[in-house]
């Protein structure tokens, strides 16, 4: 036999394991629809987790960004004695920024924050400046402000504040809720993708160990005419792995679609702690990544259960 | 072509299915093994297509030394010897064509070599037409035809053909007969177990004949006259 032909052969050997593949799939429809509806699920948990993963970390990351110490000083404070507060601050190993707002600047927002209050700008327009400077500190870790705060609070430079530091307080508990919502998506995203992934690989070790079982006297006569392991074998294995194939691309259609539906239901763009916008962009702009995952993952349970389920249940060993 | 060298097969302590046989059968022969229902004929051809292997002793069939044979090698080893079972064997949901062509799909042939191939040996067992049947539209005889041309499709050396015609009438088994004589003339070699007193005596050939384990006669020209002893003596345990 000619080394062309011998590859010929394997391409031919490889192509029928894979229509073998097929056929089963389709001859054992309803223990087919059984591994591929619970395989959906899995790929499902994973997907939803994946997303309100990245949404929350998104919603966090945000939130983090508008938090800040103002520090509001008395207009009686000099330039110079302000830079060297504002020096003094920056050391503070906690700091991210520090931004000065002027009289004016801190004016101009006022008055575009009540844009619509007429009679309040007018009333304004004829004091003086009300609003005092103040000084804009970012933290770094916005869970250990105590640092900024025991400075801020030393009372020689408490004497130079004219009102009570603000620690966006409100904004704080938001953090901490959603930071606690993370955390938790993230532990039982994960436990519930272990538990689901472990149903499915069972639900197909018995769907082939059923189909071994079915067709025993024909996998025997295989055998005896000289079928190779991997002839007899194969076919269970390519019917697993579409069963994760199509798994994952029900999955992400069933994802798109409901992201689709949620994104125009909810006028708000967002649903308790849940940014669905920013869940379905996510989707969008990660779609490639999100299918291949799904798809790998899909392949990989289907290929590694009926790879075990077909070393346990076909002998292929001749008896002593 | 096919050599044992006292081969021992016991599968327990109280059950010695083979003992120390030793025979020599020469390219192109037709042998037939006669014994009664229990004596190790179908021991003896499990060893031979290597799904059971001996305890003891040596086979060596087509140049290949079978200790030295790996798990892996079975499927070679098959594809080279073409067997047929009383039981005949056959997928019942796949029709004749089918089921010749599987032998071939195993192998790896391709499929214009299948379309090409079939077809002739189907017509050497004289199936012709019959292409589109299921097992279950045949008879005892055409099904045991469909199954021999399965086995020769891939042109073995060797055909094995145990109790071939176990389940069928005389007419049918005599016709069976005719055919794996007609393969034996092609050239290969053909081994037959039967119990079927009239066809031993009919064809005249080299006649093995197994009794516990042993092999009690080798003769040639031979007929069937594993009656010589009592009984009695065959019954085991």
């Amino acid at each position: 036999m000619s080394a062309k032909r011998i590859g010929n052969h394997r391409f031919i050997t490889l192509w029928r394991i894979i229509k073998s593949g097929m056929q089963n799939l389709v001859r054992n429809a309803r223990l087919s629809v059984a591994a591929i509806s619970v395989m959906i699920i899995t790929l499902g948990i994973v997907l939803f987790s994946f997303l309100a993963n990245a949404t929350f970390k998104n919603t966090l990351t945000k939130l983090t960004d508008k938090i800040d110490v103002s520090v509001y000083i008395k207009d009686s404070v000099d330039e110079k004695k302000r830079d060297s507060l504002i020096a003094e601050i920056k050391n503070i190993s906690n700091v991210k920024s520090v931004d000065y707002v002027s009289k004016e600047q801190a004016l101009d927002e006022y008055k575009k924050a009540n844009e619509n209050n007429i009679e309040l700008l007018l009333a304004i327009s004829q004091t003086d400046n009300p609003l005092p400077a103040s000084l804009r500190i970012k933290p770094v870790d916005i869970n250990k402000i105590d640092e900024i705060k025991a400075f801020v609070e030393r009372p020689e430079i408490k004497a130079l504040q004219s009102d009570e530091t603000s620690y966006s307080g409100d904004r704080r508990e938001a953090i901490d809720k959603i930071a606690g919502a993370t955390r938790f998506f993230q532990k039982a995203g994960l436990v519930a993708a272990v538990v689901f992934a472990s149903i499915s690989m069972l639900i197909i070790f018995n769907t082939i160990q059923m189909a071994i079982f079915n067709r025993r006297d024909e996998l025997q006569i295989m055998r005896l005419l000289g079928a190779s392991t991997w002839y007899i074998r194969g076919p269970f294995i390519v019917e697993s792995v579409f069963y994760g194939i199509i798994s994952a691309v029900i999955a992400v259609s069933i994802g798109y679609s409901l992201m689709a539906v949620a994104t125009s239901a909810f006028d708000t763009s967002s649903v308790g702690i849940l940014d669905i916008k920013f869940a379905n962009e996510y989707f969008l702009n990660h779609y490639w990544l999100i299918l291949t995952s799904l798809l790998g993952a899909g392949i990989i349970i289907g290929a590694v259960s009926s790879f075990i389920a077909t070393r346990r249940y076909l002998k292929f060993k001749t008896s002593k | 072509m096919i050599l044992l060298d006292r081969v021992t097969k016991i599968y327990n302590r109280t059950n010695t299915a083979l003992d120390r046989v030793t025979l020599h059968v020469e390219p192109k022969e037709f042998v037939i093994i006669i014994g009664i229902s229990g004596a190790g004929k179908s021991t003896l051809l499990k060893l031979l297509t290597k799904e059971e292997k001996p305890t003891s002793g040596k086979i060596i069939i087509g140049g290949l030394d079978y200790d030295k044979l790996k798990d892996s090698d079975i499927p070679m080893i098959r594809r080279k010897i073409g067997v047929v079972f009383q039981d005949f064997k056959l997928l019942p949901n796949k029709n004749v064509f089918e089921n010749v062509a599987l032998a071939l799909e195993i192998a790896g042939y391709g499929g214009k070599e299948i379309r090409h191939t079939v077809p002739k040996v189907l017509d050497i067992v004289g199936l012709k037409g019959k292409e589109k049947s299921k097992p279950s539209e045949l008879s005892g005889g055409e099904r045991q035809r469909v199954a021999i041309a399965r086995a020769v499709v891939r042109q073995p050396k060797i055909l094995i053909a145990d109790e071939p015609t176990g389940n069928l009438d005389p007419k049918h088994a005599w016709e069976i007969i005719k055919i794996l004589e007609k393969i034996n003339r092609y050239g290969t070699t053909v081994l037959l177990t039967t119990h079927n007193q009239n066809i031993v005596n009919k064809l005249r050939r080299r006649v093995i004949t197994i009794d516990d384990g042993r092999v009690v006669s080798d003769r040639a020209n031979a007929d069937y006259s594993v009656h010589e002893k009592p009984a009695e003596s065959k019954v085991k345990k």
